[in-house]
């Protein structure tokens, strides 16, 4: 090969070659104006925010509101309860998907008290599926410790599912931005919210637990758990965020648990003689209807919670929960 | 089967069962999670682990009789461990093969001739048995967990690779787990996983203390490779693919041959055997240690834990961040045992256990400590996993009674692990007038660490003038408030005779009081009200306190937390208590 040729190209070469720097130019040319950002990045982007999360509720009956069971056993005293507001077909309809959110706020043995009690937990689960033929029961909540001991501790991941229910564990893709409409707390805050997107009916089960911040944790501060985020700056306004949440979640039912009350030390608990057995069990269309009834196995009254008056402001619910016509009965 | 198929399947079925047990080291019930699967196993094996502690405390931790057998054996039939069980050496050996497999013959066999600094790993042993076993005041240290490679693999796999796959899949642990300075554990792995690029087994037979122990007690193996008959053309076949770079060509370096096997399977002339006779081409049985080298490393080995001990961390000078999962031995007594294998910190539920770095002393590199910020929550009051997973017993299994100081541990008191602080400089209504308490709330203990004592404080520009008032309100001359700036249910207003009232809402210009608390006497146009915000202030009851870092790791002051967990109390040392009772000291 002499120095000429090896310098020289053939026509075939010259070809192959501009066309791939051709292709390389249409490449770098074409991805140029596909990513072309004229604006640059926006300041801070919320992403979708959402308004409202679905509304749970059912239609009013009157009388049929809330009821007050007395009696030490759980499942006896909640299966009374939901009778007495006409059983549990009212609210679960055969084939609905159902979400309970039980307080397993915290790593801690059914025994304490500190989370809702697994078996109570698991015979509404039973109820919805046996006796209003739910299609699918989903337990969740997003607890203050690890979520996974939270579950396992609290004996409600164990009784729930086998009870049939799914254990839903929260993802960081479950939580939606909230800007409740006329919340002052609940603007541009990660909510618990995906899993209500998927399902027909809410219940929301507590203990009547003691709260050294607000006064009480109930069916509405129950709610707390469907916040994420940092949420734990929202306590310097304890008394707004309880209202804003029981504004913004309508549940179908709230089940407030007074079997054992814990008293003091609240709300984590820690020893049994934290607890006092009240044997009282509420079932309520309306959570706040439950509370106001329910601070009273605390010794508080609506007054000595403010949250209470400021949730009936917001239409959440009525805190005189005489003029519900409360249905008590006993189991001796 | 050939003995290489065979001792392929052993390294599969080992390396494998070495990244399962990691795997299920994973709390739960699940046949997938912990449930008694033996997942110290290969640590137990180990007998640098063995005779690290052995050294360092002196005494063997009886799980760790494990090393006896493989001991046993390695004197019987030579560095089996390193080809057959090893899952390090078995990674290496793959990626030494991937590497070199598309060279030539000579190629190879140059790569796996014999170097002069394959010696180096004996002076890394003989420096780390030094330490291990140097009389001072306050123990010997034990860094092999440095370079052990089943440490290092251990704590490769639990805090890197498997939270890395976790990150991007979702399926080992519902939520990500997070990992402090993973990266330079990420860094040694991948050194030692590219070294194999520029020389096969490159860890194996330059680095390694394990092998370099192997090397020494297996010298007197029974069962030995070397030439079994004379035909020798000398071709080097049988180091195309020697893993130890022992040289079985020619006088075979036995404390270097890691028993793979392949140059009996590569010699064309069956010249090669594993027999009970010497091998007839000769063969050097000592590892090649140098007197100078044997100084040199025993002379650093006796001055570096020394010097790393000038700073008095573990006297006067201790960090007090480093808080160590509950049951963790006195700070001397745990640094003779941790391998800083990172079981701990893989099994711990709530990844609040994560590898220290080099704060308190190079020491500390990788060993568990506490990080209230990071994981779901505090240590968790019921769980003593950490305990029972500890190879070595740096932490000691304690029961649930002896950690919260139930039953027979009532008299001591539970484990703390260090006291709670409250930074007034940062928490909310100390520093800012604002209610909080999430630390009381959530304390676990019964009755509660944290206790509150109830405040009034003015508030900023509070000091406003009656205009008009009625038993329920007040309107003021200043009609600057923000709407409903004082109804969140902790603010008050005060009047000049001393009474105090919930206000219940405000406007611009008017306090409106909470019904259930009227005026008794209707102040005055003219006179002055105080608006008061009512806080309660954190407080820790020290003797109460376990130091588990709920209320540090839900306190809302994000950054540096408002109340924090320090050293000072904690149970495992006595000379830290700041409480003149010592009630909570344990002998």
């Amino acid at each position: 090969m002499t120095e000429d040729e090896r310098n020289n190209i053939t026509r075939r070469d010259f070809i192959r070659r501009t066309a791939k720097a051709g292709v390389s130019l249409a490449v770098a040319g074409g991805a140029s104006y596909l990513l072309y950002d004229s604006a640059g990045p926006k300041a801070v982007s919320m992403g979708e925010v959402i308004e409202k999360l679905p509304d749970f509720s059912i239609p009013h009956r009157e009388g049929q509101v809330i009821s007050i069971v007395k009696g030490a056993d759980r499942v006896d005293t909640v299966n009374r309860a939901i009778d007495l507001l006409g059983g549990i077909e009212r609210f679960v309809k055969p084939g609905e998907k159902v979400l309970i959110k039980p307080n397993v706020a915290f790593a801690s043995p059914p025994i304490l008290g500190a989370t809702a009690n697994p078996q109570l937990v698991a015979e509404v689960v039973r109820l919805c599926y046996r006796r209003a033929k739910a299609g699918q029961v989903i337990v969740t909540d997003n607890p203050i410790n690890d979520p996974e001991s939270c579950f396992r501790l609290s004996g409600i991941g164990k009784s729930a599912s086998q009870a049939g229910a799914k254990i839903l564990l929260p993802k960081d893709s479950y939580f939606r931005t909230v800007s409740l409409v006329g919340g002052r707390l609940i603007k541009n805050w990660p909510v618990f919210a995906a899993p209500l997107e998927k399902v027909d009916k809410l219940i929301g089960i507590a203990p009547v637990k003691d709260h050294h911040r607000s006064g009480a944790s109930m069916a509405m501060k129950n709610w707390y758990g469907l916040l994420g985020g940092r949420r734990n700056i929202f306590h310097q306004d304890i008394n707004t965020i309880i209202a804003e949440l029981a504004i913004m979640v309508k549940a179908t039912l709230v089940i407030l648990d007074g079997t054992q009350v814990m008293i003091t030390n609240g709300p984590t608990g820690g020893a049994a003689s934290d607890l006092q057995r009240k044997n009282t069990l509420i079932a309520s269309c309306n959570d706040v209807a439950a509370d106001a009834y329910g601070c009273s196995l605390l010794n508080l009254t609506v007054a000595d919670l403010p949250y209470l008056d400021k949730a009936r402001k917001g239409g959440a619910g009525t805190t005189d929960f005489e003029s519900l016509k409360p249905i008590f009965a006993s189991i001796s | 089967m050939r003995i290489v198929t065979v001792r392929r399947i052993s390294q599969f079925f080992f390396f494998t069962m070495f990244l399962w047990f990691c795997l299920v080291t994973t709390i739960g019930e699940e046949w997938w999670q912990l449930r008694g699967w033996p997942v110290n196993l290969f640590l137990q094996l180990d007998p640098l682990v063995a005779i690290g502690t052995a050294l360092t405390t002196h005494s063997l931790y009886w799980p760790l009789l494990w090393a006896l057998p493989v001991i046993a054996i390695t004197i019987i039939l030579g560095r089996f461990f390193c080809s057959w069980v090893c899952p390090f050496g078995s990674m290496h050996h793959f990626v030494g093969f991937l590497a070199f497999r598309k060279k030539g013959p000579p190629e190879k066999v140059k790569a796996n001739r014999y170097r002069k600094g394959q010696c180096l790993k004996y002076f890394v042993l003989i420096f780390f048995l030094v330490i291990a076993a140097l009389p001072l005041a306050k123990g010997p240290g034990l860094q092999i967990g440095l370079l052990d490679p089943i440490s290092l693999m251990s704590r490769s796999v639990n805090l890197v690779l498997l939270p890395v796959i976790d990150s991007l899949t979702d399926i080992i642990s519902v939520s990500a787990r997070f990992y402090e300075g993973a990266g330079l554990i990420l860094a040694v792995f991948l050194a030692a996983v590219f070294l194999n690029l520029l020389i096969p087994r490159f860890y194996c037979r330059f680095i390694c203390p394990l092998g370099a122990l192997f090397g020494i007690i297996g010298r007197f193996a029974i069962w030995r490779i070397g030439k079994k008959k004379v035909g020798c053309p000398d071709c080097k076949q049988c180091e195309k693919a020697c893993q130890g770079g022992c040289t079985p060509s020619g006088k075979i370096r036995i404390s270097e041959c890691v028993l793979c096997f392949n140059c009996l399977q590569d010699c064309p002339h069956e010249t090669i055997g594993y027999q009970t006779r010497s091998s007839l081409a000769g063969e050097i049985t000592n590892p090649d240690i140098t007197r100078r080298g044997f100084l040199l490393s025993a002379v650093s080995g006796f001055f570096v834990l020394p010097a790393l001990r000038l700073g008095n961390a573990l006297g006067s000078n201790f960090y007090y961040r480093l808080i160590r999962p509950p049951g963790a031995l006195p700070e001397d007594e745990f640094l003779k045992r941790c391998i800083k294998c990172g079981q701990c910190m893989r099994i711990c539920p709530t990844n609040v256990i994560q590898p220290g770095g080099l704060q308190p002393g190079f020491e500390n590199l990788w060993t568990p400590v506490l990080n209230m910020r990071i994981g779901s929550s505090g240590c968790q009051l019921n769980c003593t996993a950490c305990g029972y997973i500890c190879p070595t017993s740096a932490i000691r299994p304690i029961s649930l009674s002896e950690k919260l100081g139930l039953d027979e541990f009532a008299q001591a008191g539970p484990v703390k692990m260090g006291t709670a602080f409250v930074d007034r400089s940062r928490c909310l209504p100390w520093a800012i007038d604002k209610p909080c308490i999430v630390c009381q709330e959530n304390c676990p203990v019964s009755p509660k660490a944290i206790y509150t004592r109830t405040s009034f404080g003015t508030v900023r520009d509070g000091i406003l003038t009656i205009k008009k008032a009625d038993t329920d309100i007040i309107e003021t001359i200043e009609n600057q408030l923000l709407l409903e700036q004082f109804a969140t249910g902790d603010y008050y207003c005060l009047l000049e005779d001393g009474q105090r009232r919930k206000i219940e809402t405000n406007t611009e210009n008017a306090i409106v009081v909470s019904p259930a608390g009227l005026f008794e006497k209707i102040p005055v146009e003219g006179e002055k009200i105080e608006i008061q915000v009512r806080l309660q202030r954190p407080y820790v009851d020290i003797q109460r306190c376990i130091g588990c870092g709920v209320c540090e790791h839900e306190c809302p002051v994000s950054g540096r937390r408002a109340i924090r967990v320090s050293a000072e109390g904690e149970t495992r040392s006595r000379h830290k208590s700041i409480s003149p009772k010592g009630q909570y000291l344990q002998e």
